[in-house]
Order: C-alpha cells, then sequence, then structure tokens
C-alpha cells in the first residue's frame, strides 16, 4: 500500500454529499412555489450518483476502514433506489403537506450518502458513525410534519427507542473492542480465531450488537416503535424507512457478522434463529387485524425482516447471495405498495383499508400494481419476491434447518390472507365515491419502476443472481 | 492502583443506572439523560481499554471523540423533539404521546 487514502474509490459517496449541500443551499434560492424544483435536482443527483457506483472502482482505502467492493455496490444500488423513488413519490406529497420541503429532501440525501458509507465500512468505529448519520437523519424526517401529532409521536418513539438501541450497540462495540484490541472488522476475525474458547462478556457483546442493530431492522422483539413510526411518519419516510433503513441495518449485520464474526457463528446462529421466527409469527399473526394500511405493511414488513435473517442460518456464499436478492426484491415490491398508498392518500387522504374499496374501478393501474407488489411480498411466482424466498430457503435447508423453513412458508400462506383482503376490499367491494384517480407523473413513472423490478427479477433471475453472487465471495 | 476491571465495573453499574432510567423516568428530558449515561459508560469502555490494552495506539480515545460527538449530534435532534412534543402536547411526559397502539 503505497497511497494508503486513495479518494477515487469514494467518489459516488463524495458526489452525493457534494450535491446534498447543493440542494441545501439551492433551497435557499428557490420561491416557495417552485419548491418542488428541488425534489427534481435531488433525483438528477441520485441518478448520477446511481451511474458513479456501478462504475466505480474496487478496492480498499483509509488503510482498510473504507472496502468499496461488489457486496457493498450491490447495497449501494438497493439504498440509491429506494432514495430515487422516495424522492419521486414525495414531490406532490411535500407540496401538500409539508413545511421545508428543501430540508426535506437534503436529508433523505444525508441519510443515502450515511447508508453508502455503511454498506462499505470495514471498520467499526465507519460502521458505527455513518449508520448514525443515516438514522439521526430519519429521525428528524419522521418527525417532519411538524402539526401533525402522530408524526411528532412517530419522530419522540423513534429517536428514544433509536438512541437507545446505538447506546446498546456502541457498548457492545467497546466491549469487543476491549476483547480483540482492534475495530478492524478483519483484525477482530483473526483474534478471535486465535482464542480458544469465548468469554462470556464476548457473547453479552455479540447479544448487544445483535440487539442494537435489531432494532433498526424492527425485528422482534425489538420492533415496538415500528408501526407507531410507520403509521405517524409521512408516508414517503415511512417507505425509505420500510426498505433503506432496514436493508442499512442488514447490510451492517452481514458485515460484521459474516466478515468478523464468523468463528463465533455457533454462538449466533441460534440468536438469529430465535429471532427470524419470532418476527415471521409475530408480524404475520398481528397484521391479519390491522386495519390502517400503513399499519399493515409495517407489521409485514416485520415478518418479511424475519424470512432475511433466515439467511443468516446458512452460513454459506449462497445465503447471503439470496439476503441481498431478497433486499432487492423486497426493496421493488415494499416502495411499490408505499407508492400506491401515497397516491392514494394524495388524492382521497386517507390510510384506511375500508376506503380502498372500490378501487379497482376507479384506477385499474393502481389497484393491479397494489396486487403485484402484494403477491410479491407473499413470493407467488413468477414476481421477484418467489425468487428471494426460494434462494433464502434453499440455503436453510442446505444446513438442515427444516422446522424453520416449514415455519416460513406456513407463515407465507398466513401472510396471503391478510394481503388479498386488501386486494379483496379493491376488487369485490364497491364504495361511495366512483370518480377516477388521476395519478400524477412522477409518481406513475416511479410505479412503472417499481413494477418493473418487481416483474423483472422474478421472470429472468439468473442475469441479476449472477451480478450479486460476487457480492458474497468477499466473505468466504 | 486501579485496573482495568475497576474501570469495566464503574461503565457496567453505570450502563446499569442508564438503562433502568431509561425505562423507569416519564420525563422526556430525563429519558434523553439516562441515554447520554449509556453513552458515557461506552466512553469509560474505550477509555480503559485504550489505557491498559493498547496503550501504544490510540483506537479506543479516537473511538471515544466520535462518540461523545455523536451523542451531541443525537441530543440535538432529541431536544428538538422535546421541543416540538412540548408546543404540540403542552407536556414533555412519555406517557402522554399514545395516540397510536395496536
Amino acid at each position: 500500500m503505497n497511497i494508503p487514502i486513495d479518494l477515487s474509490l469514494l467518489y459516488p459517496e463524495l458526489f452525493l454529499l457534494v450535491w446534498t449541500f447543493v440542494v441545501l443551499v439551492a433551497d435557499f434560492f428557490t420561491s416557495e412555489d417552485s419548491k418542488p424544483n428541488i425534489g427534481y435536482l435531488s433525483l438528477i443527483g441520485l441518478i448520477i450518483t446511481a451511474i458513479l457506483s456501478l462504475s466505480s472502482k474496487q478496492g480498499t482505502t483509509f488503510y482498510g476502514a473504507f472496502r468499496a467492493d461488489t457486496f457493498g455496490l450491490s447495497f449501494n444500488i438497493i439504498f440509491i433506489f429506494s432514495a430515487i423513488l422516495t424522492v419521486a413519490s414525495s414531490i406532490e406529497f411535500a407540496k401538500k403537506n409539508l413545511k421545508h420541503q428543501g430540508e426535506f429532501y437534503g436529508l433523505i440525501l444525508f441519510s443515502t450518502v450515511g447508508m453508502m458509507f455503511l454498506s462499505a465500512a470495514d471498520d467499526l468505529l465507519i460502521l458505527y458513525v455513518s449508520l448514525e448519520l443515516a438514522t439521526i437523519s430519519l429521525f428528524i424526517l419522521s418527525a417532519f410534519m411538524k402539526r401533525d401529532l402522530k408524526s411528532t409521536e412517530a419522530g419522540m418513539k423513534y429517536f428514544i427507542l433509536g438512541a437507545a438501541s446505538s447506546a446498546i450497540m456502541i457498548y457492545g462495540i467497546s466491549l469487543i473492542y476491549g476483547m480483540t484490541g482492534s475495530i478492524s472488522l478483519h483484525i477482530i476475525s483473526l483474534r478471535l480465531e486465535e482464542m480458544l474458547t469465548l468469554s462470556p462478556l464476548f457473547v453479552l457483546a455479540i447479544i448487544f450488537l445483535i440487539a442494537g442493530l435489531s432494532f433498526k431492522l424492527a425485528a422482534v422483539p425489538f420492533h415496538m416503535w415500528c408501526p407507531d413510526v410507520y403509521e405517524g411518519a409521512p408516508t414517503p419516510v415511512t417507505a425509505y424507512l420500510s426498505v433503506a433503513s432496514k436493508a442499512a441495518g442488514l447490510a451492517a449485520l452481514i458485515r460484521i457478522f459474516y466478515d468478523s464474526l464468523q468463528p463465533a457463528a455457533a454462538q449466533w446462529i441460534p440468536l438469529f434463529m430465535a429471532i427470524a421466527a419470532m418476527a415471521m409469527v409475530l408480524g404475520n399473526v398481528v397484521a391479519i387485524k390491522q386495519h390502517n394500511i400503513k399499519r399493515l405493511l409495517a407489521y409485514s414488513s416485520i415478518a418479511q425482516i424475519g424470512y432475511v435473517l433466515v439467511g443468516f442460518l446458512g452460513d454459506s456464499e449462497l445465503a447471503v447471495t439470496s439476503m441481498v436478492i431478497y433486499m432487492l426484491a423486497y426493496l421493488f415490491a415494499n416502495i411499490g405498495a408505499f407508492l400506491v398508498v401515497i397516491a392514494f392518500y394524495n388524492k382521497i387522504g386517507s390510510d384506511e383499508i375500508t376506503a380502498y374499496a372500490g378501487l379497482s374501478k376507479r384506477s385499474p393501474f393502481l389497484a393491479i400494481s397494489m396486487v403485484i407488489f402484494l403477491l410479491s411480498l407473499v413470493g407467488i411466482p413468477p414476481m421477484a419476491g418467489f425468487i428471494g424466498k426460494f434462494y433464502l430457503f434453499s440455503a436453510a435447508i442446505q444446513k438442515g434447518y427444516y422446522w424453520i423453513v416449514v415455519l416460513a412458508v406456513l407463515t407465507s400462506v398466513v401472510s396471503l390472507y391478510y394481503y388479498m383482503s386488501v386486494a379483496y376490499q379493491m376488487y369485490f367491494k364497491t364504495g361511495d365515491d366512483d370518480s377516477k384517480i388521476s395519478i400524477e407523473p412522477t409518481l406513475a413513472v416511479a410505479v412503472a419502476i417499481a413494477l418493473a423490478g418487481t416483474i423483472l427479477i422474478g421472470v429472468f433471475p439468473s442475469s441479476v443472481i449472477s451480478a450479486v453472487f460476487g457480492a458474497s465471495r468477499a466473505f468466504f | 492502583m486501579p485496573t482495568v476491571d475497576h474501570y469495566l465495573v464503574l461503565s457496567g453499574l453505570l450502563f446499569c443506572i442508564g438503562a433502568f432510567g431509561l425505562l423507569t423516568r416519564r420525563n422526556a428530558i430525563g429519558v434523553l439523560m439516562s441515554i447520554e449515561l449509556m453513552f458515557n459508560s461506552a466512553n469509560i469502555n474505550f477509555i480503559s481499554f485504550s489505557k491498559f490494552l493498547t496503550p501504544q495506539a490510540l483506537t479506543g480515545q479516537a473511538f471515544a471523540v466520535f462518540v461523545i460527538t455523536i451523542a451531541a449530534a443525537e441530543a440535538a435532534v432529541g431536544l428538538a423533539i422535546v421541543v416540538l412534543m412540548y408546543r404540540n402536547f403542552d407536556v414533555v411526559d412519555v406517557d402522554y404521546i399514545d395516540f397510536m397502539r395496536w
């Protein structure tokens, strides 16, 4: 390493960071009526960042603290896509419901920058700082509707639990540092291999780390904030939270546990097994009796995280690949579902599931897209969700965890019931109002992108899988 | 002469006091202070490990500086949300905000 600091590896992150400041400054010079232009400006920046990420170099820099590899790249694509879809969906929403629109877009971009650094972190310090950059921006975003009581409540709950979880996580990190004498993920794994037995303190540190990061993922038993925050936060923020923030937590978990704590796998596999099983059962069962669509999607996202965590039992290349593919499928399906919710809310102003009665007549496009997204979340072929679930479960079966796969399939059947009750409202109930619902062009394009992603990954999985497969190579 | 064990016990106690306050305090400011205690217990760990285990490297001390900075940023956002809560609800008691329940 002659040149330990090679900034060219960071171009996508640095570009987005600079662009965020450009957006914030441009906000000063924009009149109140032309604020939506700030949203378009952010979109342009995100698209350029996506192109830069795809063409960026790979390698490590900052003395091994920052590592740009295929794994980080695949997660970067997930973060950038969810930011693009979120910004595209919030332009109309922000115009109607939010003050300070420039800061709104700026904070979304800041959060994306944090997540991009996170997926490339190869050092507990970078990992912690970038995770906090992502989360602190989200605290503000979830409380962004200042006069809305629910939004304030959401911000408060998210802040208290988020800050507490990061305090728990940092305590775990400090213990790991104390026991291995290093914060570099690579060196920690070397030191771990040298240890003959693990001290109870180290097991405690692993539990603290899992607890802290499970808060970000909203996995059971750390899910309490999730439905309330999802319901209260502005809907585009909820969409972003439900995908990008979870993907960030997952990227951090995969980095920490596959990269550095792998030698202690026997200690953490049972923990992930318990969390995954609880999340699948609780998320799917409680979702049945929800009557607010955002709460329903919140519980469904808890269940989805349960499925993803099954990937930690696999402990193989296939398992890491399948987690990335599942997140990709989940990105398009879940954000897509929220895009429909936003389009509907912009016109009707309601999130109740009963208000969706007769939507198939009022907007056939929105109704059929919603059905496709929900089917993908259940995992019905030929949608993307099926591919994700198929690979996740086969990775777990390879290692002989049959019962958790049986549980996952059974709970998927339960989820079919509540997802289809939404479809039932849209197709077989008639509402009081038969007027057509028109969709703004940006939002329609965003829904179309999400649809295309959901169907294309499902129909042509092999190209995506071969692209992502290199991602897991770094760990094995 | 205190050893690393003493500092570990101190930070463990501090963490437990913070966690206890987090669970029992009803006042939002009190909750914030309890979270600060938890952050600081991690800082004590970092500094003592840095001093006793890796005295030649400054990793732990640098980490502690970052934790302090982030805790301050978090507290700033937290206080802003508390102010928002006071304006909207006229209380800073976390028990009062329960519009949404499952």
